[in-house]
């Protein structure tokens, strides 16, 4: 399976520096560099939008999530999938009207100022940082599972550079084909395992449904239809609804998606990318409740994780002595062990169980290829936040030659690819997966908040903005601080999620903000940035 | 179309406009109610699953739950209201395109 998969991850990885090359020579100035010229479609994007949420996360985190704990994990795919319909109706029209390069451009179109700027810009880096460092030690770690030769650091070494050499050359324009490349493969993979994982229970959705519910755990039987399993305790119900809030609300604010609708050249075409993604997005996730409750029930949660064989069983065997003869069992009843369960492995194994080595290795190497994809979109974004927002806008006040510009944007995309590659892997060994769901969560404290309110609310400020983003962006990382995933069971604050409470505050300090200082000049400002996002009147082409 | 030539007084004419003002008020007649709705019908799942646990578990239609079908009604709800808003938005796109169409015939005058 081994050499199956790097050699499939290698013709992927080829794919992408052809595409890297052709689009190399369109990617020489600011424009290019960041939206592509605008020359993607509507179609295009919404394959691309979708590519950048059928993440690592969604492949193997939620079917993984569903294969251990049932329809808690379809929680996250049905917020997810909602999100968009936020996205659609507030923000991906007027966002491709009113904006340039970031988000940070439509949050102070109207709120002149730098500060402003400079929060929208600090958010928007924070947002990615976190994203991509739970993308790239997820990375590091699948990489080392599924293929042992690789250790984790090389694994996220890696990616990162394989991934540094396409976004530097190849911009937005490339980033963006090698999105839909593999979200094309992706989905291909996750059809061809739900096809077998009905082929299983001979193409009858009730024997799966049977199956899902006395799903085996440790001799116990689980149902895996019912709620709770994840979300349990007296406050498990809180932390739903504070991650259901973070999700939903989150994509409105997660500057790597809503980036893609600088790279259309309409409203329209921003408006049909949501559409196709939603699409997309949608049937991908009916896929993965399909193989996560394939995988919880034929493969069995106490398969799922990291398989031991041969040397390296006897090894571990003989260093937990206390446990030597229930894995000695193990051993001889399967011909490996499971020294430790890991949901992130349940595509794979589901894969290895029904379609045999070139099929895992197939889906192993499209896991690559998702992280590959969608670490570059974070990339670019962090990179713009950086070169557009700080420099440009802020340092430079917009003087200076093309030239200057798009060398701090090449340069900013390699100091945060660097960066996140140190972080990561100093960050290797932790258990890094609350990060997506805290990124979610401070986007939708932050950025949201102020690109809603700037955009709808005339009365809306600069104090509002900058107390809003402030506040939310502060909660939220003082309670994640406080929370269990960093106290355990000393929590002062008791939900892994921080949204439920960092999200009304965003919204709440920028509206108090706004009724403390007036602003006429943003006021002022609001008439022409209706006109603009609702009819596309001198918007940027 | 460029139009970074306007005036502040310029913007403040079209913002009153009042066939853009009607143009303004059919969009928020949809979206505003459909985006309040969404949020509520959604926030309804882990609201229900936090705090009426077995009620969300009663199962109802061959052996699935409340909380099972109200799930995929959200995936089905969520594609129709996209559905309904991508037709919705068609009418708005013509209505806009005939505002700038009569913008720009009125400035090259």
């Amino acid at each position: 399976m081994t050499q199956a998969t790097l050699v499939m991850f290698a013709i992927f990885v080829a794919m992408a520096l052809v595409i890297t090359y052709w689009a190399a020579g369109r990617s020489t100035s600011r424009h290019g560099f960041y939206t592509a010229h605008r020359e993607i479609s509507g179609v295009q994007n919404g394959w691309a939008i979708a590519g950048d949420y059928m993440s690592a996360t969604s492949f193997l985190g939620i079917t993984g999530l569903i294969a251990f704990y049932g329809f808690d994990g379809f929680m996250y795919s049905i917020g997810w999938l909602v999100a968009y319909l936020t996205v659609l109706f507030l923000l991906a029209e007027p966002l491709r009207n009113t904006g340039r390069y970031t988000v940070a451009d439509v949050i102070a179109f109207r709120l002149r100022g730098r500060g402003v700027r400079a929060i929208a810009a600090c958010t928007t880096l924070i947002i990615t940082i976190f994203y991509m460092v739970a993308q790239m030690v997820g990375a590091g770690s699948l990489i080392n599972l599924l293929v042992q030769r690789i250790s984790e650091t090389y694994a996220i070494v890696i990616v990162g550079l394989i991934m540094l050499i396409y976004v530097l050359y190849g911009g937005m324009l490339a980033t963006t084909w090698v999105q839909i490349i593999k979200a094309a493969l992706l989905l291909a993979a996750s059809i061809a395992l739900s096809v077998l994982v009905f082929a299983h229970f001979h193409f009858s959705p009730f024997a799966l449904r049977d199956a899902a519910m006395s799903a085996n755990v440790d001799g116990r039987s689980v149902d895996l239809l019912h709620t709770g399993l994840f979300f349990s305790g007296p406050l498990g119900g809180l932390d739903f609804i504070s991650l259901g809030l973070a999700l939903v609300l989150g994509t409105a604010g997660l500057p790597h998606v809503l980036m893609r609708f600088f790279t259309v050249p309409t409203a329209r075409s921003a408006r049909l990318s949501v559409g196709w993604a939603m699409g997309l997005i949608g049937a991908f996730y009916l896929l993965t409740t399909i193989m996560g409750l394939g995988a919880g029930t034929i493969v069995g949660q106490h398969d799922i994780g990291k398989h031991l064989r041969d040397t390296q069983a006897i090894r571990y065997i003989i260093r937990h002595p206390e446990t030597a003869a229930q894995l000695n069992a193990e051993l001889t009843q399967n011909g490996y062990i499971v020294p430790e369960r890991n949901s992130n492995l349940a595509a794979p194994l589901l894969a290895d169980k029904l379609g045999g080595p070139l099929l895992t290795a197939f889906v192993a190497a499209v896991a690559f290829a998702t992280i590959l994809a969608v670490v570059a979109g974070l990339t670019i974004a962090a990179a713009s936040a950086f070169a557009h927002d700080i420099w440009y806008s802020l340092v430079r006040s917009g003087a200076g030659t093309e030239q200057e510009h798009i060398f701090v944007a090449r340069t900013a995309a390699l100091v945060v690819g660097f960066a996140s590659i140190v972080l990561s892997v100093g960050l290797r060994t932790f258990n890094v997966a609350f990060l997506v769901g805290l990124a979610f969560a401070v986007a939708a404290s932050t950025n949201a908040p102020a690109l809603i309110l700037s955009l709808t609310w005339r009365r809306f400020s600069r104090t509002g903005a900058i107390c809003g983003m402030l506040a939310g962006l502060i909660s939220s990382l003082v309670l994640v601080a406080i929370s269990p995933n960093f106290m355990g069971d000393h929590a002062i604050f008791p939900l892994r999620n921080p949204g439920l409470v960092s999200i009304p505050l965003g919204f709440l300090a920028a509206i108090l903000g706004t009724l403390i200082a007036r602003d006429p000049e943003s006021e002022a400002m609001f008439n022409q940035l209706q006109v603009r996002a609702n009819t596309g009147i001198g918007a940027e082409v | 179309m460029q139009h970074h030539h306007l005036t502040a007084s310029e913007w403040d004419t079209l913002a009153k406009d009042p066939e853009f003002l009607a143009l303004l008020r059919a969009r928020r007649r949809f979206i505003v109610p459909s985006t309040i709705f969404v949020l509520v019908f959604y926030l309804a799942l882990p609201v229900g699953v936090a705090f009426a646990p077995e009620l969300m578990n009663q199962p109802v239609l061959e052996s699935l739950t409340i909380a099972n079908l109200y799930g995929f009604t959200l995936f089905l709800v969520a594609w129709v209201l996209l559905a309904v808003y991508m037709r919705e938005a068609r009418s708005f796109d013509d209505r806009a395109q005939a505002l700038v169409d009569r913008l720009t015939a009125e400035l090259a005058k």
